[in-house]
């Protein structure tokens, strides 16, 4: 027996971003802030290891969810929050990543006078964030999409400049839209089955006129939020202009936030409603935007916007989720089972491997970007002479992204095109490979003028008007890109754990 | 046609009104607007729906209150970055 109920610690995981929020807007002297800020990291960190030790403390042959439900009330009255292995390994991913970025973005705001709006709502995201994966109930789903949303357009309006203003006011009407979306078909469930509990909706669910209508509608909201081709028109800007740590953390968590949820309803809740056209659609989009993003990222002529493009191309990976729990004649429930199991895996591992290569490479370009007062890419001839840790950290990410071994990427791409195989869906092979080569052009290109040697570069990149940044900027950076290393070497972890009271 | 259904249907054609003045309509301020006529739909379903029953229920009303607070939020900094966006525009007209 564990030594506490386990449980009672979900709360925390909030209610610790929350307070540090607080904390920033009531002190805002410098660094109060980043005291602040180091503090509620490290508390997260703390917090989630202890739960992480329990899970596996329990895991010993039984394999179970933990559940707490607020204030004492149980569904279908209140809320209660819950915690799987796919949920838990989101929220380690996050903590993790935001700690961090906390570090880095210490250093990155520590002359700008944007940083006293930056941490409060910094703080904000991340309680949304983890608030979204830990919820067990669809209506408090669109309150923690909603306070996500709004600190995330916030966050981008901290550039302040005419293009991050309007990229961040069309990334709210976005995100609004969707969100209205997603909560008329909260609407309808509600009034089809009268729960909002997780676990009560997927008993009830059956499948008929109203469920397709809550699928389709929360499917075209949450679809708008993640940026699937082609609702994605609306990504690259925003997470383009967005200050550097705010870029990693929206295309390494912000957008998984919503495909988390997608993969929630679509796998677990409302699982009758489902059809396979429905299913292979999904998978087509997907495929669409890895050739397009590859394409756009091709053709970018800022570092930042080809970044935010290759996400647009990521996500088209994530949704190949899909047609492969497509289930088939003649295949036992057992079977299925299993499959639903490793395409859940392939895709997990996706989602951990992007983040932590995406955020790499968003603080790498935001380092250049610190040093350089620029993004453009063909002004980068011989930055690796100057930069040398950032462009390390850019292409052992862009390794991953690209998918080479021994990184993350290989291995996340490895297993989806296992499943690919196994269900005998072949074309997705073509599309997966494709892309990685796609990726492969977009990020040899930079590299490839990056390490130009200077004497044949033009004179904008000599050490005239470049500032060097502090260390601790390239190496947070560089830990995350030898994280995509490390955890290429370590595949089993994730995968257990995404196991955990899966698999029903 | 039962009052609470005839309620639902008006407050998913509100909820398309809204939708269409997002995707159609350019200026700023009518697309704000137009997210609000929206919201107001879905807000029209839920409370024809907690009337549906023999006893009015309560669940639906305080989801309302919350969807509203939200959407206050979302008008309040929706409006904040036009204004901004407009007065960067201005100034760049000086200049």
């Amino acid at each position: 027996m564990p030594l506490f109920d386990m449980s009672t610690l979900l709360p925390l995981l909030v209610a610790i971003p929350l307070a540090g929020a607080i904390v920033s807007v009531l002190l805002s002297t410098k660094y109060v802030q980043v005291l602040t800020g180091l503090l509620t990291a490290t508390s997260l960190l703390l917090v989630m290891g202890l739960i992480l030790g329990g899970l596996s403390f329990n895991g010993t042959g039984e394999t179970i969810a933990v559940r707490y439900s607020l204030a004492g009330w149980a569904a279908p009255l209140g809320i209660a929050l819950s915690l799987d292995g796919f949920s838990a390994l989101l929220i380690t991913l996050t903590v993790f990543l935001v700690a961090v970025l906390t570090l880095y973005s210490a250093f990155y705001f520590a002359a700008s006078p944007a940083r006293e709006r930056f941490w409060p709502l910094w703080w904000l995201l991340v309680a949304g964030i983890i608030a979204l994966f830990l919820s067990a109930d669809i209506f408090n789903i669109y309150v923690t999409l909603e306070i996500i949303g709004l600190a995330a357009v916030a966050l981008v309006a901290l550039s302040g400049n005419k293009a991050g203003l309007t990229a961040a006011l069309r990334y709210l009407l976005v995100g609004l839209l969707g969100s209205l979306c997603y909560l008329l078909a909260v609407a309808l469930l509600y009034h089809a089955y009268g729960t909002l509990d997780f676990s009560q909706l997927a008993e009830r669910v059956e499948s008929n006129p109203l469920s397709w209508a809550a699928l389709a509608l929360i499917t075209v909201g949450l679809v708008l939020k993640t940026a699937l081709v082609p609702l994605h028109f609306w990504l690259p800007h925003a997470h383009g202009c967005a200050p550097a740590p705010i870029s990693a953390i929206l295309s390494a968590l912000v957008v998984k936030a919503s495909f988390y949820l997608l993969v929630r309803f679509w796998m677990e809740i409302l699982t009758p409603a489902v059809t396979n056209d429905a299913l292979m659609l999904l998978g087509v989009l997907g495929g669409m935007a890895i050739v397009w993003g590859c394409v756009q990222a091709l053709r970018a002529k800022r570092l930042k916007l080809m970044v935010a493009y290759s996400t647009v191309a990521q996500i088209g990976y994530l949704f190949l989720l899909f047609p492969l729990l497509m289930s088939t004649d003649g295949v036992s429930a057992s079977q299925l089972a299993i499959q639903h199991q490793s395409a859940l895996a392939a895709v997990s591992y996706f989602i951990v491997a992007h983040a932590c290569a995406k955020a790499a490479m968003f603080i790498a370009a935001g380092n250049i970007i610190h040093s350089l007062g620029h993004d453009d890419i063909a002004r980068l001839q011989g930055m690796a002479k100057y930069m040398p840790l950032s462009l390390f950290t850019f292409a052992i990410a862009g390794g991953s992204l690209i998918g080479l071994p021994p990184s993350a990427g290989f291995i996340a791409k490895w297993l989806l095109l296992n499943v690919a195989i196994d269900t005998q869906q072949w074309w997705w092979v073509l599309i997966i490979l494709a892309g990685g080569l796609m990726a492969a052009l977009a990020i040899f290109r930079v590299l490839d003028l990056a390490f130009i040697k200077p004497e044949q570069a033009c004179e904008q990149s000599t050490p005239d008007n470049w500032q060097k940044v502090p260390v601790a900027m390239p190496i947070s950076g560089l830990a995350l890109a030898l994280c995509t290393m490390a955890l290429g070497f370590n595949a089993d972890l994730i995968i257990d754990l995404v196991a955990i009271g899966g698999g029903e | 046609m039962t009052q609470a259904l005839a309620y639902s249907v008006f407050g998913i054609i509100l909820f398309g009104i809204g939708l269409f003045g997002v995707l159609a309509i350019a200026h700023v301020v009518k697309k704000i607007l137009a997210i609000n006529i929206c919201g107001v739909g879905v807000f029209m379903v839920f409370i024809a729906n907690a009337s549906s029953g023999a006893s009015p229920d309560f669940v639906p009303h305080a989801m309302v209150l919350t969807g509203i607070v939200v959407a206050v939020a979302g008008t309040a900094l929706a409006l904040s970055l036009a204004c901004r966006i407009n007065a960067l525009e201005k100034l760049e007209d000086d200049a």
